[in-house]
């Protein structure tokens, strides 16, 4: 690349990965900044991988103070109230982040995600955002796009057992394998709203079910006026309605929005502990395949449910092109 | 779905842990972090540097520290209120029992090594208590859940077992780079600085048959007052020059390959170059032996480089130098060990100057340390996955959910849009020697072959047993334990050298021994056949194991003109990782099993266990492969639904 070397204590600790990934990409990694916004369980495995994995920076922003919900599926945080009493989520997770690779600085950013100007965003290689809402995603996803420097954007979010993460790299190049070649291809992704302004009945007859009912709750909240997550099964009429609303304006069938998986979705809007690592574990995957240029990365939304455990890629960009 | 739903199946279960490491890291804050409450783990390792990328509990303080131990004090931090009970030792310890195993509601495991696995697998049946297994290498990774007579057992299917090299392929014609590192290693360096009683066919055999090893024996022998400078090139020109030379003048072997160069020192490397080869008295400023390096005293940094011919003469010539010079007190009982810089830099000087006389392509140390190490792949997010998975399957065991058990594959590309990719478990297979009471049979020279050659290469090799009792009839001929009387040993003794006919109840065709482990609670009977002879490529062994569930072997088939190139040593077996075939064999299409394999990392530890029986073996530098379901359809067919 452009000639600096890793040193022996790096080669030493990236041993095994750079067997996986190459010297190459680690030197990439290195000079990676990224922005993590939001919180929770599934959040924290991505920090911890892509610290492990040897970041150039990582900073945080989630003004919130830390309380017991928020340990739940979040082992950044130390259990005992007197260390995390009084502290946001962020410092607290900086400080156990900071451990687990020296080499990489971790930092925490004070504010509202939706007052950052486009210009903080432009600090950052990737820009990974959870635990906020739909108009947000769309501004923030606005902002690095109309930035001059191509910036990485991810939303992930995790309810009850199921979890989303939806990709914009814009015009992104990368090398991939094929049998004994290494051959350069190129994707080019488009944005949040425009991802989610497909026809739904423009889409795969086998989409995933879990894209559609995630957006309903989605507006539901937002029209609703409600914090991310902020929803119980007394909602569930009231979303259910909604969804019946969109069926018919996008002429699907009802039936493919199984109420079921509605009603888990409210019930607890919260993350089940063992699919954290799971869509941490493939976001990670993910950014470090974005940032090393190495290997094809997921376009652009992908979906994990434990109750039939599979986790699977869906291209909403294909759709839509002639739009 | 949430927690609090399955808190009674989660909060009572006792879940034993095995390994606590990439995987173990990773499982044991997830099922922390789900509420389960007790906790068992067993890990024999402790911390090393690179273990530190990926597990994530670990600190550069805890370096040498046990895993089990510093892994629990670590997810004590976050979960102070649950009980987590950690055992530095071996699973494979008789304490861990059946009935140790039988305290359990679940066994997780999170190991690096068949033999492990196996023995886990054995008690978990024996025990009957489900068993949910996993492995990762790389990008990929899966989990399984074995319950027994519900789903096949962990042998039930055919696992990557180690594969045989021909012996000339590595003493005569190598024509991968694998090749020329498992002859640096296991022949050259066993040579110099190993055990010198050991076999070793490092140097070939000329056209005539007779062993140029007669006439250069005393090639390798350092007479005291000889100059370490002379003596190291000596060496070189007798391996890289005049070995070749002999090797050359077998026409036949040469004449559908390309035929190699020798190389000589002078040509390599000059001799004023060499005068200034590396400055020892760099080295000498610390008494600490595992920093001697012949990189630093020649000012070679980067262990990604590719080195030259010229250096990898120099590295060659220097580290032999400091081998005699600060390391001499170990030369004659060394084994190769790839934390040991010296020994990685010598070897990789030593395959490279090989491949060079070949036409391989070289490689660099780093390369060469992770092809000589067997190191696998490995990386904190498919771990973490897997992790995750696991717990999934652990809470489903535990409310006894068995229709919507899965084995699920972790892909590094989508496969039908999925990179996590759900199947419905396999059934128990009938046949399995394990988990059924299918007899083997044993294919044998009755009249030539020793007890110990079936308590050695199939009773420890192949049936992973460690504490075996052997019966004919009622006859004891052969039993391991710790509570064995003196008389009982030298008896036991004195019958592993007899001949199987020769007992008083003679072993001869339509025998059945039956074949015992107390501590895996595991017993099968094998029917021996006599056969007289064996082909000693293709079944180095001299003896054919059937029904018993091995992937069948890949070897290549070298040419038969090359039969007088090889050895005669039929102990001596050269044996590789089944994955590196997986391009050049016939297969474009991978079955499903198959992909299990190639995902089972058994490797590290297959090699480190069988060191010292004699065996050589080595992990080809594979790429990230990739799979193909073509048959995914028929493989998913073929199995019969559960219930
Ligand atoms: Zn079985």
């Amino acid at each position: 690349m452009d000639g600096e070397e890793l040193t022996e204590q790096e080669t030493a600790l990236y041993d095994r990965q750079i067997r996986v990934w190459g010297a190459d990409a680690q030197r990439r990694l290195s000079k990676a900044h990224i922005l993590v916004c939001g919180i929770n369980g599934t959040t924290a495995e991505f920090c911890k991988n892509i610290v492990l994995a040897g970041v150039g920076s990582l900073t945080l922003v989630d003004d919130r103070v830390a309380t017991e919900e928020a340990l739940s599926a979040n082992f950044l945080i130390p259990s005992d109230e007197n260390v995390y009493g009084g502290k946001t989520l962020t410092e607290l997770c900086r400080d156990s982040l900071k451990d687990f690779n020296p080499m990489v600085r971790v930092s925490v950013e004070k504010g509202d995600l939706s007052n950052f100007g486009g210009e903080f965003y432009g600090n950052f290689d990737v820009v990974v955002i959870s635990c906020c809402s739909l108009s947000t995603k769309k501004l923030i996803n606005e902002k690095c796009r109309k930035l001059s420097k191509r910036v990485a954007f991810y939303t992930v979010d995790c309810r009850d057992s199921c979890g989303e993460i939806f990709v914009d790299l814009q015009l992104h190049k990368f090398s991939k394998q094929k049998l004994e070649e290494t051959i350069e291809c190129q994707h080019n992704y488009p944005s949040f709203e425009e991802s989610i302004s497909v026809p739904w009945n423009a889409l795969p007859r086998r989409m995933s079910k879990l894209y559609f009912a995630m957006r309903v709750i989605e507006r539901f909240e937002e029209a609703e006026q409600r914090k991310p997550g902020e929803v119980s099964i007394a909602d569930l009429p009231g979303v259910l309605k909604l969804k019946n609303e969109f069926c018919e304006a996008q002429s699907l069938k009802e039936s493919h929005i199984p109420d079921a998986l509605l009603e888990r979705l409210v019930t607890d809007p919260r993350e089940f502990p063992p699919v954290c690592p799971i869509i941490g574990g493939i976001l990670g995957q993910e950014v470090i395949k974005a940032i090393s240029g190495k290997g094809e990365p997921l376009k652009n939304f992908f979906f994990f449910d434990v109750m039939d455990g599979k986790g699977i890629t869906e291209d909403l960009s294909n759709a839509n092109t002639g739009s | 779905m949430a927690t609090q739903k399955h808190s009674p199946a989660i909060k009572g279960a006792k879940v034993l842990m095995v390994g606590a490491g990439g995987i173990g890291c990773e499982l044991l804050k997830t099922l922390a972090l789900s509420g389960f409450q007790d906790i068992h783990i067993i890990d024999m390792d402790t911390i090393e540097v690179s273990n530190l990328n990926r597990q994530f509990l670990f600190r550069q303080s805890h370096v040498g520290q046990s895993k089990a131990k510093v892994a629990r004090d670590a997810v004590l931090k976050f979960r102070p209120h649950i009980s987590i009970t950690p055992y530095h030792a071996n699973v494979k310890d008789p304490n861990f029992n059946v009935e140790f195993f039988k305290e359990f509601n679940v066994v997780l495991n999170g190991l690096d090594n068949l033999d492990a696995r196996r023995h886990v697998n054995r008690l978990c049946l024996a025990a009957d208590v489900p068993l949910i297994e996993s492995g990762t290498t790389g990008f990929l990774g899966q989990v399984t859940v074995h319950v027994k007579g519900r789903t096949e057992c962990y042998e039930c299917q055919p696992k990557p077992a180690p594969k045989t090299y021909p012996v000339c392929t590595i003493t005569s014609t190598p024509s991968k780079f694998v090749h020329c590192i498992v002859w640096a290693k296991e022949l050259l360096f066993a040579k110099l600085f190993g055990d010198k009683s050991q076999a070793n066919d490092l140097n070939v055999r000329s056209s005539d048959g007779a062993s140029s090893s007669e006439q250069a024996e005393d090639v390798f022998e350092h007479r005291k007052d000889e100059d370490i400078e002379q003596y190291g090139r000596k060496i070189y020109d007798h391996v890289f020059g005049y070995n070749i030379e002999v090797a050359l003048s077998n026409e036949e072997t040469w004449k559908n390959r390309n035929r190699p160069k020798p190389i000589y020192s002078k040509d390599a490397m000059p001799n004023d170059i060499s005068q200034q080869n590396g400055n020892v008295e760099k080295n000498g400023a610390t008494n600490d032996l595992s920093s001697v390096s012949a990189m630093a005293s020649l000012g070679l940094k980067n262990p990604q480089d590719v080195w030259s011919l010229m250096e990898n003469s120099r590295v060659f010539l220097e580290a032999l130098k400091l081998f005699f010079m600060k390391r001499g007190k170990e030369i004659g009982n060394m084994t190769f060990d790839k934390d040991d810089q010296l020994a990685v830099e010598f070897v990789t000087a030593a395959a490279n100057i090989r491949a060079t006389a070949f036409g391989i392509p070289l490689h660099s140390l780093f390369e060469a340390k992770g092809i000589a190490g067997n190191i696998v792949h490995a990386v904190a997010t498919t771990n973490a996955i897997i992790a995750g998975l696991i717990v999934i399957e652990t809470i489903k065991v535990l409310q006894n959910d068995t229709k919507n058990y899965r084995m699920t594959y972790c892909l590094e590309h989508p496969t039908k849009k999925m990179l996590l990719m759900p199947v419905e478990p396999f059934e128990p297979n009938k046949s399995c020697y394990v988990c059924s009471e299918t007899p083997l049979s044993l294919e044998i020279n009755t009249n030539r072959a020793k007890l110990r050659d079936i308590v050695e290469k199939i009773v420890k090799a192949k049936l992973g047993m460690n504490f075996p009792i052997i019966m004919h009839g009622l006859a004891l001929l052969y039993e391991v334990g710790e509570d064995l009387d003196e008389v009982m040993k030298k008896n036991y003794a004195a019958n592993l050298d007899k001949v199987l006919c020769e007992f008083p109840s003679p072993v001869t065709s339509g025998t059945m021994l039956s074949i015992e482990d107390l501590q895996q609670e595991l017993s099968c009977n094998i029917n021996i056949k006599h056969r007289e002879e064996f082909d000693e490529e293709k079944e180095p062994d001299g003896m054919v194991l059937s029904g018993w569930t091995e992937a069948t072997s890949v070897v290549k088939d070298d040419k038969k003109s090359n039969a007088n190139a090889g050895s005669t040593s039929s102990a001596s077996q050269l044996e590789a990782e089944k994955n590196n075939e997986i391009e050049s064999g016939t297969g474009k299409k991978r079955k499903l099993s198959e992909v299990s394999e190639a995902v089972n990392p058994d490797i590290s530890s297959v090699a480190g266990d069988t060191r010292s029986q004699g065996k050589l073996e080595v992990l080809d530098d594979d790429e990230d492969d990739i799979f193909m379901f073509d048959d995914w359809e028929s493989a998913t067919n073929k199995k019969k639904r559960l219930q």
